[in-house]
């Protein structure tokens, strides 16, 4: 068992994310995360999927990606060279000045970005690889007690030059 | 010149050579019927349901190799499709399936009769689709059927909201169709049939495995050639079963949990096993882990998501059966299996397909049908029924078995024989059926009467739901639970015996076939059959049902034991 990465270029059309999750789920396949957007030519998608499973199973989670219709091509990304990263934002509630500066810190160290904040409040963007930003959560649950809110984009992928 | 959506809509059908099609008319259908009233070349045929309505089109595009059409409205009439929908997809069948729909404004607001068809069979078809824009709508009909019949055939569902139907637009049906996310394999792997060859040649007990994806491709003829120029013996899937005559020397029989005990013996003890066009389902493969254990699997598919899905392959080669198969006549020679073969025909010999019981069982029954029909379609229910039938018919060129295999769908058989008929006016038609699966879709019965088809409906009345029942008896300590047939309020909830006290049957198929119109005979004695039968090849112009009333504990045997390996098999029960 192991994660992986997978590039799918499919049509815009109604109906289509619906068709590829549902393929998923009727098929049983665990999806850790998929993201869709549009491509340069509006008529393509562009989804990134991982996966956790093992290599006879993403085989087939392959091969049935690649007779459906609506999927024009699958490229698996998981042992090629690729840029990914993740968005993700933490809303940490609750705060006291000293827990404030505290987390001011965290975010000059770990590479998180302070995007607004009040008296109790802060609210903090994380662009990283998946892995970074749960680095991120663990880290911040450890040293701080606050109640926080996440929420997490899923990542997108594209292969290095 | 600018036409209607509906308008557009025939003259695809036309092109597309249409001869039939399968409709169940209603509000957001009735454009689309109104454009198809008085014209001559696609003859409209209303079924009494919509489901029979589907089987009908499958068994016509199995019988005849075409795409099968409906059309039904949105709600109600596109959600009585769904089984038939997976039914045909299942068992790869090329069917376009046009379904109504409320105007594209009304889309998404609950409105009468609306239902996201699209939605509800995506995963169970091969491509669905709405039509959103007039102008797409030549574009994606030509689309439908070049992805319902290439490749692995199967179910295009195609939505058609009401203002689409009537929009007016250009008269154009395109000659062809670039659909980028769908490119059939059209070669086969030259490295991959050589070492395949390389395998069968140090092959001491080499074995063709065939499936359904032999006789969709029309391989028949070159397959029969393959195992006389090979000498290797040959066995099936249900699905694959005919696609050489099961009369031929080199035939063992079917493999699975009913199979014949030399054809799993083969199984378990070769050591190249050639499969071509299965995808060995869980039925044939009993336990997967012990299944050809000692052999090295070669396996053609025109489906790359079936090779090495359930069963780790070897050499996996992906194309058409029937191109694969010319190649493979090129390129091999007669191996040395004389032994081998030798071997298995003993098995063959010594334990025969055979049914203990006397008198009226189902294996006279199937074997008269053998003698009565040089050439027929012969169509199956699902249960028992089909299971005997598997095992007994004999099938050849001229004599073709359909059957649902894959969903295993009661109720297909007496419509899909409408369809079959239909298709082929000049050959017997024989449903073989239970009295379980004739009942869900006896309203057929008007179908078939009214286009005069004389379809023999073959009816083995045991009173159970009996392979339910047979399971019951083998694996649940006889606790028949709603299986019987004959149950009637005053019933005992925990019976577990047929007997003389039982209530009397319903309804009295006879009775009900001549209020239909078409003719009823009841056999109880062996010696009626060939009278029977010989009475329904004479009725020319209506179906003729015969009902034989059977030992209500009649089992299937051999039986391998829900997971376990082909090798233990139940003999005698």
């Amino acid at each position: 068992m192991k994660k992986r990465w997978l590039c799918l270029f499919v049509e815009n059309e109604i109906g289509v994310l619906a068709r590829i999750s549902g393929l998923f789920s009727s098929k049983s396949y665990n999806l850790d995360s998929l993201t869709v957007g549009t491509t340069e030519d509006e008529t393509i998608s562009r989804m990134t999927i991982s996966i956790y499973s093992d290599d006879q199973i993403f085989e087939q989670i392959k091969k049935q990606l690649n007779r459906t219709v609506e999927v024009i091509k699958v490229i698996d990304y998981t042992d090629l060279s690729i840029y990914s990263r993740e968005i993700m934002f933490l809303k940490i509630k609750k705060c006291t000045e000293a827990d404030k500066t505290g987390i001011f810190r965290f975010a000059q160290v770990y590479n998180v970005k302070v995007l607004d904040f009040n008296k109790t409040t802060v609210l903090l963007e994380c662009v990283q690889v998946e892995n970074e930003n749960d680095k991120v959560i663990k880290l911040l649950s450890e040293r701080f007690d606050n109640p926080f809110e996440i929420i997490r984009g899923g990542s997108v992928a594209i292969e290095a030059v | 010149m600018d036409i209607t959506g509906s308008e557009l809509f025939v003259k695809a059908l036309r092109e597309e050579q249409v001869d039939i099609l399968f409709g169940y008319p209603g509000g957001q259908a009735i454009d689309l019927f109104d454009a198809l009233y008085g014209q001559r070349d696609i003859k409209v045929i209303l079924p009494r349901h919509e489901q029979g309505l589907i089987h009908a089109a499958d068994g016509y595009a199995r019988s005849t190799g075409k795409v099968g059409v409906c059309l039904v409205t949105s709600g109600p009439g596109a959600t009585n499709l769904v089984t038939g929908v997976a039914t045909a997809n299942y068992d790869s069948v090329p069917l376009v399936c046009f379904t109504g729909q409320v105007t594209t404004n009304l889309i998404g607001n609950d409105a009468f009769q609306e239902v996201d068809i699209v939605g509800i069979t995506r995963n169970i078809c091969k491509y669905a689709v709405t039509v959103r824009n007039r102008q797409d709508l030549g574009k994606i009909i030509k689309k439908a059927f070049f992805i319902a019949r290439t490749g692995k055939p199967g179910v295009v569902v195609v939505d058609l909201p009401k203002d689409i139907q009537s929009a007016y637009g250009e008269d154009t049906y395109p000659q062809t169709i670039d659909v980028r996310g769908y490119k059939p394999s059209n070669t086969v792997h030259d490295g991959q049939i050589k070492k395949a060859i390389e395998a069968l040649n140090q092959a001491r007990k080499p074995l063709f495995l065939i499936g359904g994806g032999v006789n969709i491709a029309g391989a028949g003829k070159e397959m029969r050639q393959l195992a006389e120029l090979t000498g290797m013996p040959v066995v099936t899937t249900i699905m694959g079963k005919g696609a050489i005559p099961t009369s031929h020397p080199l035939y063992v029989g079917n493999i699975g949990i009913h199979a014949g005990y030399a054809a799993n013996a083969a199984i378990s003890e070769c050591d190249v096993l050639f499969s071509i066009g299965t995808r060995f389902n869980d039925r044939i493969t009993g336990k997967t882990d012990t299944f050809a254990k000692n052999a090295t699997l070669i396996h053609i598919d025109v489906d790359p998501a079936s090779i090495s899905r359930n069963i780790a392959v070897d050499i996996p080669i992906v194309a058409d059966a029937k191109k694969a198969i010319e190649i493979l006549l090129k390129k091999s020679n007669r191996l040395d299996c004389k032994d081998w073969l030798k071997q298995i025909m003993a098995w063959k010999e010594a334990y025969p397909l055979t049914m203990k019981s006397k008198g009226l069982t189902p294996q006279r029954i199937i074997e008269e049908i053998n003698q009565s029909f040089q050439s027929a379609v012969v169509v199956t229910d699902v249960g028992q029924n089909q299971l005997w039938a598997t095992q007994f018919l004999e099938l050849d060129e001229n004599r073709q078995l359909l059957t649902s295999g894959g969903l295993g769908t009661m109720g297909y058989g007496f419509p899909a024989a409408i369809g079959a008929k239909l298709g082929n006016p000049q050959k017997n038609v024989i449903v073989i059926c239970g009295d379980g699966g004739m009942q869900m879709n006896i309203q057929e019965m008007a179908t078939a009467v009214v286009h005069e088809l004389s379809v023999i409906v073959c009816i083995l009345n045991n009173g159970y739901l009996g392979n339910v029942r047979q399971w019951q008896e083998m694996f649940y300590h006889k606790r028949y639970s709603g299986t019987c047939l004959r149950y009637r309020k005053r019933c005992e909830s925990d019976c577990s015996k047929p007997g003389k006290s039982c209530p009397e049957y319903t309804p009295d198929f006879i009775k009900l076939a001549e209020s239909y119109g078409a003719c009823g005979i009841r056999v109880t004695q062996a010696e009626e059959i060939k009278a029977a039968l010989r009475a329904a090849i004479n009725n020319l112009s209506a179906p003729t049902v015969i009902e034989f009333i059977i030992d209500p504990e009649e089992n299937v045997l051999p039986i391998v034991p829900p997971g376990s390996p082909l090798s233990e098999m139940i003999m005698e029960y």
